[in-house]
């Protein structure tokens, strides 16, 4: 093959793969943002793929399967807002704690539904004409489906949201210092409520993109720790949503050369690198004021109680 | 006190450990509750389904041979969590961190050429120093630099993960079988004894149950327990003190890095063997070792008995699997509803909740 | 516990109305029920003659009162106008419209004479400019009312100049201020009206231009010695504390201590005097090893201990009793038995090798309790179940277990009760008895007045004066409180030490 056709393969296929990835982000940092740590995005996930692909099998709607997957993923979650935000519990094993369901719930309903092909998967797309383009038509309009070019449109929607209006600030003022929002008449548990929803939704479609588009299929533990990835991205991101896409399609870019340079670099080094990734720019941002302008949310993960300051 | 119309939520002053201990025993018994319906969904009773399980896990001599040797990891890396969180270092990464002593005890037993008396001894050090190495970063990460604990963790678990995945498919690759890759067989000088007839690497298990002793002791008795403790509940009055904050976070990840490399060693030397496929190795028992932890509330000594009693969970997945035809991931579905219990139910040992009537 | 008082407080509009008082007086607890946080048990607030209700902060707004708080409530990622428009409901739908409110920022901006960046992040502001924002956020929610709690507690001395110079014009334009303080320079300063607060009464209330320093001080402090204590002749020991020509940096840089010296005999009470925030935290914290020394030397009995660690300071035989007697004096969740090794669990009888022994710390906790007079339940109670005043008896019990030589009191009986009070000042006068020195730092003058020997005034981390604590005048102390440097008096008032 060509190495212009094996370029433009990897990058669709980077396209393609990213697209989950992207939509856990973007659901992530809004929860990062208002202050809560979401580690059961793994759960969610694959509670979202085989909610999403049980429902296209039985309804022959793979629509129906995404939007249905997504509930699920943002009903599991508030499962976690709850322990997080209304009993203050440890954040971190409770998120643990809804993985654990989640891959165990989803094995457990998904026995039986192993090998079966699903017959109406979401369409591959090809958009005329603009998939005339040279190099960027056959990357971006030939071969991808609605779902990935939802998922782009999200991006600025969710970034200008986060950063533009009032419901962004009252969100990043929450994950920042929820005493002084709440000081000025903010609901602060219930904007982290709201954003951990919305980190559950996202993560239930990424979870119904892969059963129901990317690999139409059921298979036990089928999101193979993308939820872990997606929380290495968030840093990666530095919790904006821009950056995510960016890191989204890196992430995905590494993951497909793990197996197409295969027979020169080692894939486990390319699949390693998105967690160094995350924990080098850790590093570099806790520098003093990189960390105001770009580090985490200061309130993250830090159950807040009026009057316990 | 936050006052609603009927519902008055105060804080407690008092915690008994009376009160500790039950909450704890409700939490487990309402996942009993949960799981049993999901026992139901599959048309079997959930009595008959608990009976199956502790007479599978227990009742016979292979049956329980397989739980102990189950819980044997669930200990040492218990243990060692309990110190991690004594000093409230979230350690996530003792899946990681048991890889990495697997991977230091296998580079020892396949390649360090050493006689055979030394080969399990020197796999023993090398695997705590492996593990302990893989702890020491996160820690160091934290203090000098106050990098989140819980992420440097978590992302070394997949960094170990990938790495062990390399080394058996490339430099240590050895004879691969349908598709599996793994290393040479372990010399025979570097295999665990077993009790007779079990899977049970005895040596290891020893090692923890002394381990567990010790580390209690540590707690209770010693300099180092008494610093670990002030520097978890109260890092300014640590410093008032003149206790190092750096020098007891490295201590403490010392401790729980090693601890999870030891079991590393053991399920190599004592159960596989070789290398292989990482998530074969660790199965998972580094995340269930936080539960193990968790419920022992910090206790080093009552680690012996919680890891036996996910010991016992996780035989009871074989068996239902095994016996009743019903799927093994109804093991994490149980993990997973305890865990979620113990931590929901910690509201009732902070908080004292009390209903009252409108209009008082 | 009883806060406020019986407190009747008129303000007028358009003036600045000044609350002074010691910490604990009661202020913070009256401004934060004007601010709708905390809810009167009894009384009556009147707006303009008419009675209100503050429920809450956001019901304060629609009264138009507003506050600045002296912990800023602010989000540092957030741009100024992000922060000012932070919780309203303005713009259409969730749409900022932030245009509008950098116009209206920068109106009040020329207005007021608060130059602001509308679009800088918070957190690349000064101090002083971060209160400004906090000023603007009132004043954009139209209040009339401007609460400002201790304002200039963060500021630089220019700093403190051009908010005063804000605060005459924002009052020329009809607002009226209430400026809760305990300096009483700038009560002289920028006041219209003064009310003294003391122990959660009101002591007094004077127009401004009918006082001055030296009365205010009195109000302040009151003039009853509240204890008469039988202090017995001691013979002054060695110096066993040379502090040389000492700088250092207070946590956010400034200078806190600018070339201070003192020296401390064993057997003697040197009270350190002076309004909080001049640089008693910084001296405790030098001598201690918990801060840098930046300039200077500390000595103790000829051996410098300048920036060692609290360690060594610990060994060489230094007790520090500290301000915050809960956050850094005691471990709260452990043990009574537990916190009384807390320093001491190093040594021998208490470690064996790296081995705790039990009966020994056991037996430890028994006496101490005793000759403390410790009530707990038991030594095995979780510390921060017990009283304000058992903690403190915990605390020096520890700190004076091992014969120190020098014991550094800060604040020993802020926040206890009248017998626990009494205590502490009998055992460091036993412990001075014993010939230990003692340097105590108290805003309490009375107690200062009453047990130490000499009196140390500390102003703006500089000494205005040393002088025998006998026969010395409230009137001459708070003079030099309020940075008036005394000179060497002859004669026996006031005599230099």
């Amino acid at each position: 093959m060509g190495w212009e056709t094996w370029i433009i393969t990897t990058l669709s296929r980077t396209l393609a793969y990213g697209t989950p990835l992207l939509l856990g982000t973007l659901g992530e940092i809004y929860a990062e943002r208002s202050g809560v740590l979401n580690l059961g995005v793994e759960g969610m996930m694959i509670m979202g793929a085989y909610s999403a692909f049980t429902t296209a099998y039985i309804t022959g709607n793979p629509w129906l399967g995404i939007l249905v997957g997504g509930v699920i993923g943002g009903i599991f979650s508030l499962i976690h807002a709850f322990a997080s935000v209304t009993l203050k519990a440890n954040q971190v094993v409770s998120g643990l704690s809804l993985t654990m369901l989640g891959l165990g719930l989803s094995g457990v309903f998904g026995r039986g539904w192993e090998g079966k092909p699903l017959p109406n998967p979401i369409s591959s797309i090809t958009v005329p004409g603009l998939s005339k383009i040279p190099i960027l038509g056959p990357i971006l309009f030939e071969g991808q489906n609605l779902l990935v070019y939802l998922t782009i449109l999200l991006v600025p929607l969710l970034w200008y949201i986060l950063y533009r209006t009032r419901i962004g600030i009252t969100i990043r003022s929450v994950g920042e210092n929820p005493a002084t929002a709440d000081s000025l008449g903010i609901n602060v548990d219930r904007v982290r409520y709201l954003c951990v929803f919305l980190g559950g939704l996202l993560a239930g479609v990424a979870g119904g993109y892969l059963s129901v588009a990317y690999r139409p299929a059921w298979t036990e533990g089928m999101t193979a720790g993308m939820g872990w990835i997606v929380i290495a991205l968030t840093i990666f991101a530095f919790w904006n949503p821009a950056h995510g896409m960016l890191g989204a399609y890196f992430f995905g870019a590494l993951y497909i050369l793990s197996f197409r340079l295969q027979p020169w670099i080692s894939p486990e080094f390319l699949k390693a690198m998105p967690y160094a990734f995350a924990i080098l720019v850790l590093v570099v941002v806790s520098r003093g004021t990189l960390q105001k302008r770009m580090g985490a949310p200061a309130a993250l993960s830090v159950p807040y109680t009026r009057g316990e300051e | 006190m936050k006052k609603t119309a009927w519902l008055n939520v105060e804080r407690r002053s008092v915690t008994s450990g009376r009160l500790v201990f039950a909450v704890s025993i409700i939490a487990i018994l309402a996942a009993l509750v949960v799981a049993g319906i999901f026992f139901q969904i599959y048309g079997v009773s959930p009595i008959r389904a608990y009976q199956v399980i502790l007479k599978g896990a227990l009742g016979s001599r292979l049956g329980l041979a397989e739980t102990v040797r189950r819980a044997i990891p669930l200990l040492l890396i218990g243990v060692g969590l309990t110190i991690a969180f004594r000093a409230l270092f979230w350690n996530i990464g003792a899946e990681g961190q048991l890889l990495m002593g697997a991977i230091a005890a296998a580079g020892v037993a396949l390649f360090s050429g050493l006689p055979d008396p030394l080969l399990l001894p020197v796999m023993f050090i090398a695997g705590f120093a492996g593990g302990a190495a893989w702890g020491l970063i996160p820690a160091f990460l934290k203090v000098k630099l106050g990098i989140n604990d819980v992420i440097t963790t978590l992302m070394m678990n997949y960094i170990a993960i990938y790495l062990m995945e390399w080394l058996i498919h490339g430099p240590w690759k050895g004879p691969t079988a349908r598709g599996f890759a793994y290393t040479d067989q372990f010399p025979r000088a570097a295999w665990l004894p077993t009790l007779y007839g079990t899977r049970i690497h005895w040596p290891t298990l020893v090692l923890g149950l002394l381990l567990a002793l010790v580390m209690y002791i540590l707690v209770t008795r010693t300099r180092s327990g008494f610093e670990i403790r002030v520097v978890g509940e109260n890092p300014d009055a640590a410093r008032f003190a003149g206790i190092s904050q750096l020098k007891t976070t490295l201590l403490v990840m010392l401790i729980a890095g090693g601890f999870a490399g030891l079991a590393g060693v053991g399920e190599v030397a004592g159960i596989h063997h070789k290398l292989l496929g990482p998530l074969n190795i660790s199965m998972g028992y580094g995340y269930t070792a936080i539960i193990v932890a968790w419920l022992a509330r910090r206790n080093p000594l009552a680690v012996i008995i919680t890891s036996f009693l996910f010991a016992i969970i996780i035989s009871g997945g074989d068996v239902i699997k095994v016996s009743l035809g019903l799927p093994f991931q109804l093991i994490n579905v149980f993990n997973g509803l305890i865990l979620f219990f113990l931590i929901g139910s910690e509201v009732f040992i902070r908080y004292k909740v009390s209903f009252s009537f409108r209009g008082q | 516990m009883v806060a406020n008082d019986g407190i009747d407080l008129k303000v007028r509009r358009g003036a600045i109305h000044c609350l002074l008082g010691e910490n604990g007086a009661g202020k913070t607890t009256l401004m934060r029920i004007l601010y709708g946080l905390y809810q009167p048990d009894e009384g009556e607030i009147l707006l303009r003659g008419k009675p209100i209700q503050i429920s809450s902060p956001r019901a304060a707004l629609t009264h138009h009162i507003g506050m600045v708080h002296q912990h800023f409530r602010l989000v540092p990622t957030l741009s100024v106008e992000e922060n000012v428009v932070l919780g309203l409901d303005e713009g259409i739908g969730p749409f900022l419209n932030l245009r509008k409110t950098r116009k209206k920022i920068g109106e009040i901006s020329e207005e007021y004479g608060l130059p602001i960046d509308p679009q800088a992040k918070v957190w690349q502001l000064t101090v002083g400019q971060q209160q400004r924002v906090e000023i603007i956020k009132a004043l954009y929610r139209d209040a009339s009312i401007l609460i400002m709690d201790e304002p200039t507690s963060v500021l630089a001395p220019q700093e403190v100049d051009q908010l005063f110079a804000t605060l005459r014009t924002l009052v020329d334009d009809g607002l009226t201020i209430i400026f809760i303080t305990h300096k009483l320079d700038e009560v002289m300063e920028i006041s219209d009206q003064v009310t003294v607060l003391r122990q959660g009464k009101v002591v007094v209330t004077f127009p401004t231009s009918q006082t001055d320093k030296p009365s205010l001080a009195k109000s302040m402090v009151g003039r009853e010695v509240v204890f008469r204590l039988e202090k017995s002749v001691v013979k002054r020991g060695e110096k066993l504390l040379q502090v040389d020509s000492v700088h250092a940096l207070n946590d956010r840089g400034l200078p806190a201590l600018r070339g201070m010296s003192l020296d401390l005999y064993g057997g003697e009470i040197l009270g350190v005097a002076g309004v909080s925030g001049n640089g008693q935290t910084e001296l405790a914290e030098i001598l201690t090893g918990l801060r840098r020394v930046t300039k200077g030397r500390v000595i103790l009995s000829g051996k410098a201990i300048t920036n060692r660690s609290a360690r060594e300071i610990t060994d060489a035989g230094v007790a520090h009793v500290p301000a915050e007697r809960i956050s850094m004096g005691i471990v709260p969740a452990l043990s009574v038995r537990e916190n009384l090794i807390l320093k001491s669990y190093r040594h021998p009888p208490f470690s064996l090798f790296c081995f705790l022994n039990r009966k020994e710390s056991d037996a430890n906790a028994r006496r101490a309790m005793e000759d403390y007079q410790i009530a707990a339940p038991s030594d095995e109670t979780a510390t921060k179940l017990l009283s304000g005043g058992n903690i403190q008896r915990v605390v020096l019990a520890r700190e004076l277990s091992g014969d120190p030589r020098l014991i550094i009191a800060a604040h020993p009986t802020y926040g206890l009760d009248v017998g626990a009070t009494e205590q502490v000042r009998q055992i460091l006068l036993k412990q001075r008895e014993r010939g230990a020195a003692v340097l105590l730092i108290s805003e309490d003058l009375d107690e200062i007045m009453t047990i130490s020997d000499r009196i140390l005034v500390l102003f703006k981390g500089e000494v205005m004066g040393i002088i025998y604590a006998d026969g010395a005048d409230v009137e001459q102390i708070g003079l030099m409180m309020a940075g008036t440097r005394h000179e060497g008096a002859v004669g026996e008032k006031n005599r230099v030490a």
